[in-house]
């Protein structure tokens, strides 16, 4: 009928193409790729095209609101659906362990050290203070009841917090300090990390801080002959804890770093990119430590020979080491 | 001119151009909301950018269903533990923790590495997270965007609930002041930007599920009614795009009574008399046919009239 309307005609044209694309992408959206059949698959992307110039053409000929508010939404899931990415889970996190990680390890070598300087220039301070004057560590702790670790505390006390004797009652309790462990310490290792944004500062302050407290305690075992044990005890996780707590921090100063220096990029830009890489580390901080909540809680239970203790402590450490600075072709190069 | 000397039909005029300047107004603040994005086939894509109530909103249930997630299991759990006789209720509990921690910081990061690229509470309000740059939302970006939720939520609610002595209540000041600064990061910025935003290159758009509904023009295609309704060009010109759409809206969702008073208004202004037969409902469907086809004609020869005070020709 030529009395019709130009858009009226356009839109009937279309229309069944357009319900199509809305189909398709509302069942791949619910139900994922693996719902659609080949056929579907085949026509999405030509009746992707097809909206998006359906989108144009009805802006400039079409009056009608509803039409060009359904198309413009239409458009966009399209837009986000065809080129989104649609790897599987799986695939992401081998994609993660693979490469994006240790390849964001690697990249932060400089903020690694810094964030090492402050965990362990907060600790050997905090140690050296401590010998020289044990009322330090109560400057530092505060009184606290309950707690064995203390100056005050004989040999034998020292003692039986880093040995588990064999139908120890309080294994159990260990078990649900190490969970409460690991929830403090990754929250600790997400803050470290965000904090970054205010310039590093404050993750500079929380490094130290967390130095501080591991250096206090140490002084304490160390000044009643404690050390070798204390340092089994301690690192057969600790290396891999304190570790992720020095990567956390490493993210922070990332962002730090390229939010108060950036460079040629602009801020904006710069704290983007940065972001993205720090973020990579963080996540991988969470693994590491819940690694570190399973050696504390197992491992240290049921190994209390300081040579075994030693040497997992070795190995996890030279493990981490290698995965993340040896160095390794690129895959597809 | 004093007030004094307004007639009633200037102080309409005075009203009506006071109107037009505020609906203008709208308009113009609701396109500052709105981003372009140019695709790789050069179509141009309109993203309209959440506004910060709406993520608020957004956040508001998505914390309701992480406290109900939490607080159910740990219900289950003391149940569950209650009738076995308290025993291992401590390595219970430890697992729990660890739940806790993997809902209170991953739950954001599941949903919106996800398909829909939206957690519950956005995709409630028709919201959903995008790559800034108009690339693929990446994990990694995913990943930025919610590792630092703990410093713009947490953060403020610890220096809120510090206190005690003089000193720490003024840490305390000083400490919400500034971690205020994170949590009210989005207001302050032209693009609704998180902090996590920020350092993730993302932004939060709104994109929300439209129903294509029928064409009205489509009712008005019938032959005699067409012959009933024959409006010549000057009536059917009377009015511009603005009250083109407003028809529109009144036609799809309104009350009959309300079509019955736009119906009078609309005769009135063209000066046409009610024939025989004919309703509110098809004067007003033949009217917005004939309307949308003299401004569609217009706009194919470039010329938009935005509204009936637009009359430049």
């Amino acid at each position: 009928m030529s009395d019709m309307l130009k858009s009226y005609r356009f839109r009937e044209e279309r229309e069944s193409d357009w319900r199509k694309l809305d189909r398709i992408l509302t069942r791949a959206e619910n139900s994922g790729v693996k719902a659609l059949s080949d056929e579907d698959m085949m026509a999405l992307p030509h009746l992707y095209r097809q909206a998006v110039s359906s989108l144009s053409v009805a802006r400039s000929i079409s009056l009608d609101q509803n039409v060009i508010t359904y198309l413009e939404g239409l458009c966009t899931r399209a837009y986000f659906y065809v080129y989104g990415a649609r790897t599987s889970m799986g695939e992401r996190m081998a994609q993660f362990i693979r490469i994006d990680w240790p390849e964001a390890v690697r990249g932060a070598v400089f903020s690694t050290i810094l964030a090492a300087l402050f965990l362990f220039g907060g600790a050997a301070l905090a140690f050296f203070l401590c010998l020289q004057d044990m009322d330090w560590y109560w400057t530092i702790h505060g009184q606290t009841f309950g707690e064995i670790r203390t100056p005050d505390a004989s040999v034998d006390e020292l003692l039986s917090t880093i040995y588990t004797e064999p139908g120890d009652i309080g294994q159990d309790r260990l078990t649900a300090f190490a969970g409460f462990l690991f929830n403090n310490n990754a929250q600790i290792a997400l803050f470290a990390f965000a904090l970054g944004f205010a310039f590093g500062i404050p993750t500079a302050w929380l490094l130290v801080w967390n130095g501080v407290i591991l250096g206090s305690m140490y002084a304490v075992f160390w000044d009643k002959g404690l050390g070798y044990e204390f340092t089994g005890w301690l690192m057969i996780h600790g290396a891999t804890e304190l570790f992720a707590i020095v990567l956390a921090g490493a993210g922070g100063f990332v962002i730090g770093g390229a939010v108060a220096f950036p460079g040629r990029k602009s801020r904006l830009a710069s704290a983007r990119d940065s972001g993205r890489k720090a973020a990579t580390i963080a996540m991988g901080c969470v693994i590491m430590l819940i690694i570190a909540a399973v050696l504390e809680s197992f491992g240290r239970q049921l190994i209390n020979s300081d040579t075994i203790r030693y040497a997992i402590a070795g190995t996890t450490l030279v493990f981490w080491l290698l995965y993340f600075y040896l160095p390794r072709r690129r895959p597809g190069t | 001119m004093s007030a004094q000397a307004t007639t009633p039909e200037m102080q309409v005029h005075i009203e009506a151009a006071r109107r037009r300047r505020a609906r203008m107004a709208e308009a113009q603040r609701l396109n500052k909301m709105v981003r372009v994005l140019v695709t790789p086939e050069g179509a141009q894509l309109h993203l309209k950018l959440a506004t910060a109530a709406e993520r608020a909103g957004a956040f508001a249930i998505d914390v309701a269903i992480q406290w109900a997630i939490v607080g159910g299991t740990l219900l289950g759990l003391s149940f569950a533990v209650s009738s076995m006789g308290f025993q291992n209720w401590n390595i219970a509990f430890a697992f729990w923790l660890v739940f806790y921690f993997f809902v209170r910081n991953f739950y954001y990061i599941f949903f919106e590495i996800g398909r829909k690229a939206a957690t519950p509470g956005k995709r409630a309000l028709g919201l959903r997270v995008a790559s800034r740059d108009g690339g693929r939302l990446t994990a990694n970006a995913v990943l930025a965007r919610n590792f630092t939720r703990e410093i713009e939520v947490g953060l403020p609610i610890q220096f809120l609930l510090m206190g005690g002595d003089q000193l720490s209540a003024w840490m305390a000041l000083f400490g919400l002041l500034w971690s205020g600064v994170f949590l009210f990061f989005p207001v302050f910025n032209k693009d609704k930007l998180r902090v996590g935003d920020l350092i993730a290159g993302t932004w939060v758009i709104k994109a929300p599920k439209a129903q294509l509904m029928g064409d009205i023009a489509q009712v008005s295609a019938d032959a005699p009614r067409n012959a009933m309704f024959a409006f010549t060009p000057a009536q059917a010109d009377a009015y511009g795009i603005h009250e083109l759409h407003v028809l529109e809206d009144v036609l799809r969702q309104s009350t009959a009574d309300i079509k019955r008073q736009v119906a009078e208004r609309i005769r009135t202004k063209i000066g046409w008399t009610v024939q025989t037969g004919e309703t509110d409902l098809a004067f007003l469907e033949a009217y917005y046919a004939a309307l949308r086809r003299s401004l569609e004609q217009r706009m194919l020869m470039g010329d938009r009239k935005t509204d009936k005070f637009d009359v430049r020709r």
